[in-house]
């Protein structure tokens, strides 16, 4: 009973925001969309939505004016690869809720739950124009963990509750070292492992029946991972696999062939070697274009040219962040890659429509385009600058609060040093 | 005879000089207490011809920022700067017009070579968890000249850098300062001269690894009573050796100790305590046990919560290095905040933003970008030529080289990087690098980006990383 009352309430307290008209007005206006860079655009947003984006859009009366008169409009930027929304303190175990030491849910891992829309990181990403992410799983590595997937990825928003967009957009795997680890120490093992894992989902997707009367034989995997890995059998959804060497990932290449599965590849440190075939494969990638540093024998190729190499290629690409806490320097590391020769136009990309794209969600964010989500990032200076920052964060049309828990400590110690200070000057 | 001859030979008497002193200065050491060096660097820069660079934008390290001047370097030390300087004849004349130049880069905080790539167990050779207590291991005796992040980091500016041993212990070690250069052995490395550093750490790591173990410390309590118990132990050693030295050095000397002759050195105020601290109640203790056995603290290192205390801090002379984005791993470090070294900055302190990261350690000044531009967003006006400071000069101060390095004035080290922007721009790389007045990266120059041994000849080293 109580329920509906309270949904009621919630949607009377949130409606207010989000039907309000907003007309940001005389910014540089990058689309990311068909309508490209607009020099001096408007976006009008209501209801939560695009409405219009151009150089001669009129501003509907009574709507609430954005001055971005010098300033640079973006979509919101779309983190993948986060663990935003299921992580507070790393060291603190309870507040980590990225994966579990369950063995029988493994790919039914679904980080669409449990999310929590009051984490203090949310806000401190939100500050680096983040607006919407990919929560993905992480395997929870205890001692003689033998998982093969660590679950299902889900699309949330960064706006307050409720955070899930879209749930179930990517099935997490580990290939090369770690996946290795996992199936018992040799790269080969864990190939058989995956194919004898499909057989089997296939096998019971076509025996649920006989599964229900106890008719089939025995499975090695529980019945909730095998219902979770029927999309992915049907190519309906993606394996996320996180693979590094460059042999790793024509393994990964040939495995989804052979599979028929959908495949987005994550880290790929040498992907850049193998370039052109990720591009035949028509294989998206989601990487740190900073990542050169040969911390691994998988990593021996990595080079700051990644992510110019892949995009040269044709490879659609998705930059990400430091992790979690450090989310927000995405878009720093989106600025590196254009240092090391990608164009910013498919930088900015890389962090907008491109994520957007790769995880299916193109038709709700990471463009200004009417029909999307209310989504706007306002800043003062390029979106890929050390020293620019965003002014304005707009989730779903609602105008987010520019502060977040580091801003407060902030204000709260910093008077007392400014006045200290200015005192000791005049002294 | 030229001048440039002259200077050189000068130059070369200094040399001898400096090494016959340090040479003098290591006998005479391994009769006292500090037990001297025994590893003594081998470091001597090439020569090089004298070189100016005409026409960029500098950032001296000092304060100031010159909008078009001119460095000139010469016999490895930086020879004048100024907006109107004349180059002399003989001169090697680098273009900057455009660009901008400042000190080299100084990183207080690393972990190469201890912690190098690839990361194996075979290379874990950072922290000497087996005791809270183990003042006596040096990291030089743990760095792999072969990491290749050596390299990386000189490719983003980076001349001098203090790599210190982890924070697992109360008392980590010795510190290593080291100039960025291309070396196989650690001695060959060593910043000739550079005083040692005491790594301490404060807060939850010490206490999970030894608590973890069922022994202390196991509580902040234990950890604090575990420093007071070592430096009475080091107050007792000193004096055993001062009461030796005072008469007439007769009889046999003390027995040494690896261990308290460390931690004896930091009370003589030839060592200088870095200590890993992120409270700001933490930090506080710690200024308060330095004060009861009479040794300075010369910086605290990750102190996400410096910015509580930074009057205290400035007025205590203690350095603070830290980062702008890294936040929240730990109960300890939930209060970063960006504008921290800002904060401390702007209380007349002593801000550093290290990296204590292989891939940070690479863009010092973005991170240092990231810091100014959020302390003047939030209303606070940090200006160019102070920013640079907190990768320059100040890191140089806490390693105790401000004297040496840090600075581009006349008679400092010839660290030099030449930038292609304004350098806290996320767009700015480092196209040339001077170490000592001897170009040591050359972003448009394969034979000066030397890979290092480990990395030669395996996959996919075609390009420049």
């Amino acid at each position: 009973m109580i329920r509906p009352l309270l949904a009621a309430l919630m949607l009377t307290v949130a409606l207010p925001a989000a039907a309000e008209t907003v007309a940001i007005t005389g910014g540089r206006v990058v689309t990311m969309g068909g309508a490209g860079e607009i020099a001096r655009g408007t976006v009008i947003v209501r209801d939560g939505r695009i409405v219009a984006v151009g150089a001669d859009v009129p501003v509907p009366p009574g709507a609430r004016i954005i001055d971005a008169t010098n300033r640079i409009v973006t979509p919101g930027l779309v983190a993948s690869g986060t663990a935003l929304g299921l992580i507070e303190v790393r060291a603190v175990e309870s507040t980590d809720d990225r994966g579990t030491r369950k063995s029988d849910i493994s790919a039914a891992f679904d980080a669409g739950y449990g999310l929590n829309p009051d984490s203090l990181l949310l806000p401190v990403a939100r500050l680096g124009g983040i607006t919407s992410a990919i929560a993905t799983p992480a395997y929870d590595d205890a001692a003689g963990r033998e998982l093969l997937f660590a679950g299902q990825a889900a699309a949330v928003l960064l706006g307050g509750a409720p955070m899930l967009m879209k749930r179930g957009v990517a099935m997490v795997l580990d290939m090369g070292d770690a996946g290795a680890e996992r199936a018992g120490g040799a790269r080969a093992a864990e190939l058989v492992a995956l194919q004898a894992i499909f057989a089997e989902v296939r096998d019971f997707a076509r025996r649920r029946a006989a599964y229900d009367r106890g008719e089939t034989r025995d499975y090695t995997l529980s019945r909730v991972d095998l219902e979770a890995l029927l999309p992915v059998v049907e190519g309906r959804m993606p394996l996320l696999v996180s693979v590094n060497r460059a042999s790793d990932i024509r393994d990964a290449l040939a495995m989804a062939r052979e599979e028929k599965v959908k495949l987005i590849l994550e880290g790929a440190g040498e992907g850049w070697r193998v370039a052109r075939e990720i591009a035949a494969a028509k294989v998206p990638v989601l990487l740190t274009p900073i990542e050169n540093n040969p911390v691994s024998f998988e990593m021996l190729g990595a080079t700051l040219g990644n992510a110019r190499r892949l995009a040269a290629a044709g490879v659609t690409i998705a930059i990400q962040g430091n992790g979690n806490h450090r989310e927000r320097e995405m878009r720093y590391n989106a600025g590196n890659a254009v240092a090391n020769g990608l164009p910013w136009q498919a930088a900015l990309a890389a962090v907008t429509i491109n994520p957007a794209r790769i995880f299916g969600l193109a038709d709700r964010i990471g463009s200004l385009e009417p029909g999307k989500a209310g989504d706007v990032v306002i800043w003062d200076g390029d979106p890929l600058e050390t020293v620019a920052r965003p002014v304005s964060v707009l989730i779903g049309g609602v105008e987010q609060p520019m502060t977040s828990r580091a801003t407060e400590l902030r204000d709260r110690y910093l008077p007392a040093i400014t006045q200290n200070r200015s005192t000791g000057e005049k002294q | 005879m030229g001048s440039a001859a002259e200077r050189t030979v000068l130059g070369a008497g200094r040399l001898v000089g400096a090494a016959l002193l340090l040479a003098v200065g290591c006998v005479a050491a391994a009769q006292d207490v500090g037990g001297g060096d025994p590893f003594t660097s081998t470091y001597r820069p090439a020569p090089h011809p004298p070189l100016a660079i005409v026409g960029a934008s500098i950032l001296t390290g000092t304060g100031a920022e010159i909008a078009t001047g001119t460095v000139l370097v010469r016999d490895g030390k930086v020879e004048a700067v100024g907006a109107d300087l004349a180059v002399p004849d003989g001169y090697q004349r680098i273009d900057g017009r455009g660009k901008w130049v400042t000190p080299g880069i100084i990183d207080a905080h690393s972990h190469l070579g201890v912690y190098p790539s690839p990361g194996t167990p075979s290379h874990e050779d950072g922290n000497e968890a087996v005791s809270p207590n183990t003042a006596e291991v040096w990291a030089e005796h743990s760095v792999w000249p072969q990491d290749p992040k050596f390299r990386l980091a000189r490719g983003g500016g980076v001349t001098s850098l203090m790599v210190l041993p982890g924070s697992a212990n109360l008392f980590g070690g010795r510190s290593a300062t080291l100039k960025n250069v291309p070396a196989v052995t650690a001695q060959a490395m060593k910043f000739p001269g550079a005083p040692y550093g005491l790594k301490m750490a404060c807060g939850e790591n010490p206490k999970r690894v030894y608590g973890g173990k069922g022994r202390a410390p196991m509580t902040r309590m234990g950890n604090v009573a575990g420093y007071r118990k070592a430096w009475i132990d080091a107050a007792d050693y000193l004096r055993r050796w001062e009461k030796w030295e005072k008469g007439g050095k007769a009889g046999d000397p003390p027995k040494r100790d690896l261990q308290l002759e460390t931690l004896a050195g930091v009370l003589k105020g030839e060592i200088l305590v870095q200590n890993h601290c992120y409270r700001a109640d933490e930090m506080a203790v710690m200024i308060d046990v330095a004060r009861e056995f009479g040794f300075r603290i010369r910086a605290f290192h990750h102190a996400n919560e410096a910015y509580k205390i930074a009057p205290l801090l400035a007025k205590e002379d203690i350095c603070v290095a830290t980062w702008a984005n890294s936040w929240g791993a730990k109960m300890e470090s939930l209060d970063g905040i960006e504008e921290n070294a800002p904060m401390i900055d702007a209380a007349g302190g002593c801000a550093i933003i290290h990296s204590d990261d292989g891939l940070l350690i690479q863009r010092l000044n973005q991170e240092a970008g990231i810091a100014m531009t959020a302390a003047n967003h939030a209303g606070m006006t940090i200006a160019r030529g102070q920013a640079i400071r907190w990768i320059t000069a100040n890191p140089a101060k806490a390693m105790g080289v401000a004297d040496r390095v840090g600075t581009l004035e006349p008679g400092k080290m010839g660290d030099v990087v030449l930038w292609s922007a304004d350098p806290f721009s996320v767009y700015a790389v480092a196209e040339k690098v001077w170490i000592d007045g001897v170009l040591s990266w050359d972003r448009a120059d394969p034979r000066y980006q030397g890979s290092s041994d480990f990395v030669l000849g395996q996959p996919g080293q075609e390009f420049a990383r």
